[in-house]
Parts: C-alpha cells; sequence; structure tokens
C-alpha cells in the first residue's frame, strides 16, 4: 500500500521494460493512469446506448457467441483428394484462461469424422482378458465418473518451427495442435479389472470406428494409471470431432494416442506396431535411428499476446500473457524475457496449477517503443527446462519432426508488428 | 504428548504409504474402484469382425496369398491415383525409396526406407485403404498389393508369395534401427 512498494513495483526487474509479476495483483490502477488524455473541450454528451431503449432477445435453448467474435476461427488445413486427413489449429492467440471452448478445440483426423449413433455404438474390450466384453454408451454412463481439467496435445505440433525460416503465422498457427479441457469419463482401469486381465496382458491396442480405423498401442502401466474413456469435454457430450460418443483420454501422452470414437480395446502381449507409432510418431535423430513410443509431451510455453499477426497499440504498459503445460505433471515456474533472453524474470502463474494441464502464466511489461524480443521458458515439476531452438534442434536435427517443445521468440518492431522470429 | 501424536501420526502414514506399496504389487483389484459391471460377454469368434489388427508376430493374419505380379494391377486401379506411378508418391505419401537417406537433412521416409514392419503393411491396407473404400479389399487382394510395395521397394522377389507365414518374416531394411524409449515402471500397477 506504501508509495516506496508502488515505486519499487514499477522498476523494472529484467531488461527492456518487464515488470514485477506482482503489479497487476497489487496495484494496477496506479501504474496505468500515467497517460489518461482528456476528452476534447465542446465534444458531444455521451450518448444512452440503444440497447437499454429497446428489450433484448428471449433466451434460447442453445448458446451462441456473439457475432462481433465470428472472426475468432479454428485455422483449418487440408487438401484434395483425402479432405478428411487434416487439422484445424485452436487460435491461441484469441483466448485467454486455461479452458479451450469445445468449438475451438483443435482437430487431427485420418479419414474425416464419422457420425455415430450413441445407442448402437459399443465398445470391444478382448484379446489377453478372462471375459471379452461388449460395453454400449449408456452402460459406460453409468460407471463411476472421474473429471479433470487437461492438456492434448498433437506430437506433431509446432513443428513449422524446425523450418530453416520462421513461418510467419499466428500463435495458433503454430502451436495450435494444443487444447485444454474438463475431461470426464470412465477409468478403464475398472473396465479392464471387469474382463480381467490375464498377466501376459502388457499392453492395449485402441482402435477407432473410424475410416482410418485409427489404431495405437499403449502400456498397460498407462491403461491401469490415469487413462479413461471419455464421454464429456467442458461440461456436455464429446463433440463429434472430439471422438463422440467416447474416446480414450491419456493425460499428458501425445495426442494421437487419445483414440477418438472409441470402439475396441484389445489387450496384447506387446505394441501391435500400428503405422502411427512405427512409420509417423517415431523420432527419427540425427544418427539415422528412430525412437519408438515417445509418449509424454515435454515441458513447453508459449506467449499468446502479444504475438505473431497482432500490433501493438502504442509504446506503454502491457500484460505479457499465456500458456505452459507439460506431459510429465506441474508447470513449477515460467520465466519471461523481453530483450532476446539476455535477461529473464519469473511470470504470476494463475492458480490452480494443475499436472498436465494448461496454466495461465502473466507478466506486466512496459514497451518502450523500441525493438523487442519476447520469449518464454517453462520448468516443470520433474525439473525438465524449456530448451532454445538452436539446443532443441542441435540435439536431434530436423527429421526428427515431433515432440517440438522449444522457446518460441516473437519480434517486436518499433512500427509495433509482431512475427516469429528465431533466436 | 505432542510428539507422541506426530509419531502416531507418522506411523500411520506409513501405514498407508506401506498399504499403496503392497497393493501396488500384489494385484491391481485391490487399488480399481467397483463397477457397475455392465459389460455384455461376447466370444472372440462372434467378435472376429471386429478384430482387424496384426501384430509384428504375424498374429490375425488371415488365409490367403497374393504376389506382386498379382498385386500390380490392383495398385494401377485402387492406389496410383493417390500414390503416383510405382508408388512414387503425390498427392499422397510416397511409399517407395528413400533408402539410405535417414541421415540426409530432407530424410525421405517411405515403406521401403522407413516401416519396421510387413505386418504393419497389411494391416494399415486393410483397416484404411482404399481411402474412398476401406476395409473393402479382400485378403488375397491385401496379400498382393503388400507383395507389391515390398517388391517396388527391393525387399522381395517379384515372385515371391506373401500370406500368413511368410509375410511375418520379411526383414525390413530399417528394422534395426528403431529403439523403444518406453519402458515398463519400477513398481507396476499390477
Amino acid at each position: 500500500m506504501t508509495s516506496d512498494t508502488q515505486r519499487h513495483e514499477l522498476e523494472p526487474v529484467a531488461g527492456n521494460g518487464l515488470l514485477h509479476r506482482r503489479l497487476f495483483l497489487t496495484q494496477g490502477a496506479a501504474a496505468g493512469a500515467a497517460l489518461l488524455t482528456a476528452r476534447a473541450a465542446g465534444a458531444a454528451p455521451l450518448d444512452v446506448p440503444a440497447s437499454m431503449k429497446t428489450p433484448g432477445v428471449p433466451p434460447s435453448a442453445y448458446g451462441e457467441r456473439s457475432p462481433h467474435e465470428a472472426r475468432v476461427q479454428r485455422i483449418a488445413q487440408s487438401a484434395a483428394p483425402s479432405l478428411g486427413t487434416g487439422s484445424s489449429r485452436t487460435p491461441l492467440e484469441s483466448l485467454e484462461g486455461v479452458i479451450t471452448p469445445s468449438s475451438l478445440h483443435f482437430e487431427r483426423h485420418h479419414n474425416g469424422v464419422p457420425d455415430l449413433d450413441p445407442a448402437t455404438h459399443q465398445v470391444l474390450i478382448h484379446g489377453l482378458v478372462e471375459r471379452p466384453l461388449l460395453f454400449s454408451i449408456d452402460a459406460l454412463s453409468r460407471y463411476p465418473l472421474v473429471s479433470r481439467i487437461q492438456f492434448l496435445e498433437c506430437a506433431g505440433n509446432s513443428a513449422g518451427n524446425n523450418a530453416p525460416e520462421p513461418p510467419q503465422q499466428s500463435a495458433g498457427g503454430i502451436h495450435g495442435l494444443l487444447s485444454c479441457s474438463d475431461w470426464t469419463g470412465v477409468p478403464l482401469a475398472v473396465l479392464l479389472d471387469e474382463a480381467g486381465l490375464k498377466p501376459e496382458g502388457r499392453w492395449i491396442l485402441a482402435e477407432g470406428a473410424d475410416a482410418a480405423g485409427m489404431s495405437r498401442s499403449v502400456p498397460i502401466a498407462k491403461a491401469l494409471d490415469d487413462a479413461i474413456l471419455a464421454l464429456y469435454q467442458n461440461g456436455e457430450r464429446l463433440r463429434p470431432s472430439n471422438g463422440y460418443p467416447v474416446r480414450l483420454f491419456l493425460p499428458g501422452y501425445e495426442g494421437n494416442m487419445n483414440v477418438k470414437w472409441l470402439r475396441r480395446i484389445k489387450v496384447t502381449a506387446g505394441p501391435t506396431m500400428t503405422k502411427d507409432e512405427t512409420s509417423k510418431y517415431s523420432d527419427l535423430g540425427l544418427d539415422g535411428r528412430s525412437k519408438l513410443f515417445t509418449f509424454p509431451m515435454d515441458v513447453k510455453s508459449v506467449i499468446t499476446s502479444p504475438s505473431g499477426g497482432q500490433k501493438m497499440q502504442g509504446p506503454g504498459l502491457y500484460q505479457i500473457s499465456g500458456v505452459a503445460w507439460s506431459g510429465f505433471g506441474k508447470v513449477r515456474r515460467v520465466d519471461v524475457s523481453a530483450d532476446g533472453g539476455k535477461t529473464w524474470t519469473q511470470a504470476a502463474l494463475t492458480e490452480p496449477v494443475l499436472s498436465k494441464s494448461l496454466v495461465r502464466f502473466r507478466s506486466p511489461w512496459r514497451w518502450s517503443g523500441g525493438p523487442s524480443v519476447l520469449m518464454s521458458r517453462a520448468v516443470d515439476e520433474s525439473g525438465a527446462v524449456q530448451p532454445t531452438r538452436a539446443a532443441l534442434i542441435a540435439a536431434r536435427g530436423t527429421n526428427y519432426r515431433y515432440h517440438y517443445n522449444a522457446i518460441q521468440s516473437w519480434k517486436v518492431s518499433e512500427a509495433g508488428e509482431i512475427g516469429n522470429v528465431y533466436v | 504428548m505432542f510428539t507422541s501424536e506426530r509419531g502416531a501420526a507418522r506411523a500411520l502414514l506409513a501405514g498407508f504409504v506401506a498399504l499403496g506399496w503392497v497393493s501396488c504389487a500384489s494385484g491391481q483389484s485391490a487399488r480399481v474402484p467397483e463397477g457397475p459391471k455392465l459389460g455384455v460377454p461376447v466370444t472372440e469368434a462372434d467378435a472376429a469382425s471386429w478384430n482387424i489388427s496384426v501384430g509384428p508376430d504375424g498374429a490375425g493374419l488371415p488365409p490367403g496369398k497374393g504376389t506382386a505380379a498379382t498385386g500390380a494391377a490392383l495398385y494401377q486401379a485402387k492406389c496410383l491415383a493417390c500414390h503416383g506411378e510405382k508408388g512414387a508418391g503425390k498427392p499422397s505419401d510416397q511409399l517407395v525409396g528413400g533408402q539410405g537417406t535417414l541421415r540426409d537433412a530432407n530424410a525421405v521416409r517411405t515403406v521401403g526406407s522407413y516401416w519396421p514392419y510387413a505386418t504393419t503393411l497389411f494391416d494399415y491396407i486393410r483397416r484404411a485403404m482404399p481411402y474412398v473404400a476401406p476395409q473393402s479389399l479382400t485378403p488375397d487382394e491385401l496379400y498382393s498389393l503388400s507383395a507389391y510395395i515390398l517388391y517396388l521397394n527391393g525387399v522381395i522377389g517379384e515372385n515371391d508369395e506373401m500370406n500368413a507365414s511368410t509375410l511375418p518374416k520379411v526383414k525390413m531394411p530399417n528394422r534395426d534401427n528403431f529403439v523403444s524409449a518406453y519402458s515398463e515402471p519400477k513398481h507396476p500397477t499390477r
């Protein structure tokens, strides 16, 4: 409350105008009050808004967003002749908090979105079990449900930054194969227990009811740990593009394994070596050798505001805002830099900080109007530190393709234009 | 008094930890919540039409056979439009070539240069191809197409028959360059 405290928190704590993370928490008003501009003398009196003179529209059965927000769209990509094979990315730069609206959750399909009837869809559990079983959606809905707020990230997210020149895209365009939802479902362990696992069953094969029969092998330890058969996303039933009426959800594991439209779980002795887990989602290193089964997504963060394609509105006080996550647990800390990584300060993490979830970080920044490079660097509870792009590519080359988790740098020009830059 | 309470709390906590560990080691049932047990029993025979996956040891391969010679015409009719002449690719994935490029800056990953198991080819074509009509090919057609793509990559001969016995024995050129990054936890959940 004292002016000493206020002055202290207005002093930069790192290069190029980064202020203490507590600034907005303690006394934002004083900091923001510097540049008030009076309305011109003789300006017209304030209009009374028309909305206060006319009745509004009645309640509706299913809500729509404001038409003024219609520009906030997923960034969709697919090409003929296989139009159902493609992706759409979450526009991270247009969102706040950590929950991704279900309509904006990213998509990655391998032969389109099937139209499944929950009255007839069934999930088969068989293979190395005592009792092969079929479960209807109604039956699954009666099991004890668990709910968790957790991220889902495609293993190929951010791979565009492997390119020799930085792609000039938005935060969502580069990193938007990332979303976070409140997922509710049945623990897979309960269903496997009912079917009676045989001791030699060490893996499962999960298979979707789509036209690609999407299939991935999952170790039994994960299946019995925190895997769920998700039925609900953000409180309502899953969206068709996210696996309606049931998908596998494997907290922290690469998106491709979270098989949508789940129709079959086969318990096996070893991995089935499907097309996706061998020829696609395997990591080819500099020595020509490839790693199979690199499941958890590594610690990572990205500043979503200000970010690529946005424009600064003149010098002054801004809030740097972004998201951080780790497939290995909780994010412990996020550091931010405004001078291309020469100096760093700790950002404020928004509570609650959840395991294998997005966490929102924020940091006050007084932009001088000069050229700047904004960066964020996350550290997770395992102690893993998000690497620089140079370090990541030196260690594994660019054929690696998946699990790209390097620090994102945004360059701010004197004109206030923001673009992707490699530092 | 205070000290002994803390001691008791510690003993209790240790008890919980021990119980948790023992139940982990002894089996999963103690840790799993009870469900309403609504699964409907089904026989593996009745589920056979859904059981389309093929393991690397060949488990799940159906009876049938085919060679590259029979696969060539099928490829022209059902695959070429997306995968190009002789698997050269475009608009969809390149299936042939790229051997020796995996250390290059732009490695070319194809069935011949990259895929570790021939069984994966059969499994994937069966479940997902042709793109516009998945699960429409007969076992003989699947063995024939698998044989043709393996032949184009120089992995088998033109007249080598692929069937449930021979396909799993095909040694893919890049097989030994894969390593598993996954290891089972030290204290498994079952």
